[in-house]
C-alpha cells in the first residue's frame, strides 16, 4: 500500500466519522418518531432522544445506547492495538463466552467474588496468550490462528459449564454489569469502559508504545531491523484483546446473571472489528486511533439500538451491520480513496 | 514460496497415515468400528462437508479463505424448504438456490478484487449477513414433506453388497470430487488457481486474469455451498435457519488436513475428502466413546487444524531452507 497526502489528513479527521454515523441515525430515528408520532402513543416526537428519570436513574435509548455501548468500546480498546499492528482476533467473542462461563462457574461453586472475577479475566489473558503465541512464535496468519479459538473456544466454554446455561447470584459480579456508584448517576460498565480509553489512551499516546506499534503496523521487518522488538509488541496485543475480552465478558454475564457459553458474545468479533475500521484505524495497519475506536464502538451500539426501536428483530440484525460494514471497509480501500480524490481535484 | 516435490506430498501422505492409524486404532478399541458399512456411512453423514470442501479448496489454493459456507448451506436449506412450502417443484427451488449461492459468491469475489479487501473481512461481513438473510426467509425451522424427497432416498442409491449401500448424497460427493479433480488438474482455470496461489504478482506479470479467476473462484465456492447445502437439506429433511454454524471451521480444517496450503499454490481436491473422512473418523470416536462432552468435537477439530497448519509451516521453512542451498539468496 502506497503513503498518499490522503491518508495523512483522513488521519486527524477520522474520528469525525462514527460522530457523523451516529448523527444520522439520530436524526433518522428522530424523523421515523415524527411520522408515527399520530400513531400509537408511545411513538411521539423526539421519543428516542428522550431521557426520563426512572427510580432516579436516568433512562431512555440515548442512555442505553451509552450503557450497552461500553461491551463494544472496551472490545474496540483490544481490537485497536491489534490491528494498528496488522493482526486481528476473531476470537474475542469465544473469550467473552469463556471468561462468563469461568467466572460463573467458580462463583457457583462457593469461590470469593474477588477470586472469581481474577480467574475469568486471568483465563481471557491465557487465551490471549495462546493468540500471541500462534502469531508471534510460530508465525501463523492472525485470522487463522485466532479462527482456531474462535471456534474452539465455544467447545472450551461448554465444557467449563458441562453444556448448561449457569445462573449465579453474586452482588460483585452483578455489579460489573448492573451497578452504579452512589456518587455517579452512570452505570458501572460505561466508567469501566471510560477508565479503559483513558488508560489506553495514556499509555499508548503518552508512552512511546503507540509509535513502535504503529511502526510494526507499517513494515513488522522494517521495525524489527530498525530494533523494535516487533514480536514483543504483537504479542502483548493479543494479549491485551484478550483481557479487554474477559472484561466485556464478565459485562455480559452479570448483564444476565448468568453465563451462556453458546450465545454469549456472538457476533461481537465482527462488532469490535467494525468499529475499529469505522474510527480510521486501518485495515491493513499502521494507522490506529483510539478516539475513533471508542466512538466506533458507541456507533455499532446506537445502530443496533435503532434497530430495536424500528422493530428489527436480533436475528436479522447482522443483515444490515454486515453491510454497513463493508460499506466502511470500501470507502477506506485504496480504489475508493483514488476516485474521491480525483473527483475533488479535477485534473 | 519454493516446496520441494518429495515434501509437497508429504502433507497428504501423513493425512492418509492418520487415517489408517485412527481406523486401526477404532477397529481394536470398540466392535463393529473397522467395517467397510462404517466407512460407507461417513461418506454419507459428511458428504455436505466434502461438497464444501471441494468449493474451499479451490479458494484456499487461490490464497483467499471463504468464512461464508455454514451460512451458505443454512441459507440455502431455508430458501428451498420455504419455496418448497410454497409450493415449488424441489428441482426447481434446487436451480434458484444454485444460482442465488453462485451469484453471492462471485459478488464477494468481486469486492474482494475490486476494492483490494482482505479476503476474510468480505467472508465473515458475508457470513454474518447471509445468515441474517436466512432468519429473513424464515424464523422458524421449516420441515420439507415433498413426494421428490421420498422418491430420491427410495431410488438413487448404489447397492454394492454384504449391507454397504451408497446413499445419493454420497454419489453427489464423489462425481464432485472427481469433477473437482479433473477442473485442477487438467483445465486452464485450474492451472490459473494454483498460478495465483503460488505467487500473484508473478501471475499477473505472466498474464493471467488474476480478478476473472478469482471471482470464478468465489463464485465455485458458492455453488458448491450451495450444492452441500442441497445435500444437507436432503438429509435433513428441513430447512433451519440455525443450521451449520461454524462449519466453514470444518470445511477449511478437512482442507488444510488434506494437504493444502493455506499460503496457496500447493494442495489438492482429492486430499480433501481425506481430511473429510478424517474428521469423520474423529466424530465417529467421540460416538462410540459414548461418554464424552460433546464439546470435545469442536476441540479436537481446531486442535488438529493447528496441528496441521504448524506441519505445514515446517515443511515450508524446511523447502525454503533446501531451495537456498542451491541457489542462495541474493542480498538487495
Amino acid at each position: 500500500m502506497t503513503a498518499s497526502p490522503a491518508r495523512l489528513t483522513t488521519h486527524t479527521n477520522a474520528a469525525l466519522w462514527p460522530v457523523v454515523g451516529m448523527a444520522l441515525l439520530v436524526i433518522t430515528n428522530v424523523l421515523f418518531d415524527t411520522l408515527r408520532a399520530g400513531g400509537p402513543g408511545l411513538f411521539g416526537a423526539g421519543a428516542f432522544l428522550h431521557v426520563s428519570v426512572r427510580d432516579g436513574v436516568p433512562a431512555g435509548a440515548t442512555i442505553d445506547v451509552l450503557n450497552y455501548g461500553a461491551t463494544f468500546v472496551i472490545l474496540a480498546m483490544g481490537m485497536a492495538p491489534v490491528i494498528a499492528a496488522r493482526g486481528v482476533d476473531l476470537s474475542v467473542g469465544s473469550i467473552m463466552a469463556i471468561s462468563g462461563a469461568v467466572a460463573a462457574t467458580m462463583s457457583v461453586n462457593g469461590h470469593a467474588s474477588a477470586v472469581s472475577i481474577a480467574a475469568a479475566l486471568g483465563v481471557a489473558a491465557l487465551c490471549g496468550l495462546w493468540n500471541a503465541i500462534l502469531v508471534s512464535v510460530l508465525g501463523l496468519q492472525p485470522f487463522v490462528a485466532t479462527l482456531v479459538l474462535m471456534v474452539a473456544g465455544r467447545g472450551v466454554a461448554q465444557m467449563i459449564t458441562q453444556s448448561h446455561i449457569v445462573t449465579f447470584h453474586d452482588a460483585a459480579i452483578e455489579y460489573i454489569g448492573l451497578g452504579r456508584p452512589t456518587w455517579l448517576p452512570l452505570p458501572v460498565p460505561l466508567l469501566l469502559a471510560i477508565t479503559l480509553f483513558a488508560g489506553t489512551a495514556l499509555v499508548i499516546r503518552r508512552t512511546a508504545l503507540g509509535l513502535l506499534l504503529e511502526a510494526v503496523g507499517g513494515n513488522p521487518e522494517a521495525s524489527r531491523l530498525a530494533g523494535v522488538r516487533s514480536r514483543l509488541i504483537i504479542a502483548g496485543t493479543y494479549v491485551f484483546s484478550g483481557v479487554c475480552a474477559g472484561l466485556a465478558g464478565l459485562i455480559a454475564a452479570a448483564n444476565i446473571k448468568a453465563a451462556d457459553p453458546f450465545h454469549a458474545g456472538q457476533n461481537q468479533e465482527l462488532a469490535a472489528i467494525f468499529a475499529v475500521v469505522v474510527g480510521g484505524t486501518s485495515l491493513a495497519g499502521g494507522r490506529m486511533n483510539l478516539l475513533g475506536a471508542a466512538l466506533g464502538g458507541l456507533l455499532m451500539q446506537c445502530l443496533i439500538t435503532t434497530m430495536y426501536a424500528r422493530n428489527i428483530g436480533s436475528d436479522v440484525a447482522p443483515l444490515p451491520q454486515a453491510l454497513v460494514i463493508l460499506g466502511v471497509c470500501i470507502a477506506g480501500s485504496p480504489r475508493a480513496r483514488q476516485w474521491l480524490r480525483a473527483r475533488r481535484m479535477p485534473a | 514460496m519454493r516446496v520441494p516435490f518429495s515434501s509437497r506430498h508429504l502433507p497428504m501422505l501423513t493425512a492418509g497415515a492418520i487415517l489408517v492409524a485412527l481406523l486401526v486404532f477404532g477397529g481394536l478399541r470398540y466392535d463393529h468400528f473397522a467395517s467397510l458399512a462404517n466407512v460407507f456411512n461417513l461418506l454419507g453423514d459428511y458428504s455436505y462437508v466434502g461438497i464444501a470442501g471441494v468449493g474451499a479448496t479451490f479458494v484456499v489454493l487461490s490464497g483467499g479463505i471463504d468464512l461464508s459456507v455454514g451460512s451458505m448451506i443454512a441459507f440455502t436449506a431455508v430458501l428451498m424448504a420455504d419455496l418448497v412450502a410454497r409450493g415449488w417443484h424441489p428441482l426447481s427451488a434446487a436451480l434458484v438456490c444454485l444460482v442465488a449461492c453462485t451469484f453471492m459468491g462471485a459478488a464477494m469475489g468481486w469486492l474482494i478484487c475490486f476494492f483490494a479487501l482482505p479476503a476474510f473481512m468480505v467472508t465473515l461481513a458475508g457470513m454474518f449477513a447471509i445468515r441474517a438473510a436466512c432468519f429473513l426467509v424464515r424464523e422458524q425451522s421449516v420441515g420439507i414433506d415433498h413426494p421428490f424427497f421420498a422418491w430420491t432416498a427410495r431410488h438413487l442409491e448404489l447397492d454394492l453388497g454384504g449391507g454397504a449401500v451408497l446413499p445419493m448424497r454420497s454419489l453427489l460427493l464423489l462425481a464432485t470430487v472427481a469433477a473437482g479433480v479433473v477442473v485442477a488438474r487438467s483445465t486452464g482455470f485450474g492451472r490459473n488457481v494454483y498460478a495465483i496461489g503460488g505467487h500473484e504478482r508473478s501471475a499477473r506479470m505472466m498474464g493471467v486474469p488474476v480478478v476473472a479467476t478469482r471471482i470464478r473462484v468465489h463464485a465455485l465456492a458458492g455453488l458448491c455451498s450451495s450444492l452441500a447445502g442441497l445435500v444437507f437439506t436432503m438429509y435433513k429433511q428441513s430447512g433451519d435457519p440455525t443450521s451449520a454454524v461454524g462449519l466453514e471451521l470444518s470445511v477449511i480444517a478437512s482442507v488444510v488436513i488434506g494437504g493444502t496450503l493455506l499460503s496457496g499454490g500447493v494442495g489438492s481436491v482429492q486430499g480433501t475428502l481425506l481430511g473429510v473422512l478424517i474428521l469423520g473418523v474423529i466424530r465417529l470416536l467421540i460416538d462410540f466413546q459414548g461418554n464424552v462432552n460433546a464439546a470435545w468435537t469442536s476441540i479436537s477439530i481446531g486442535l488438529l487444524l493447528l496441528v496441521f497448519i504448524c506441519l505445514q509451516r515446517l515443511i515450508v521453512s524446511i523447502g525454503n531452507r533446501a531451495s537456498q542451498q542451491v541457489l542462495p539468496a541474493r542480498k538487495p
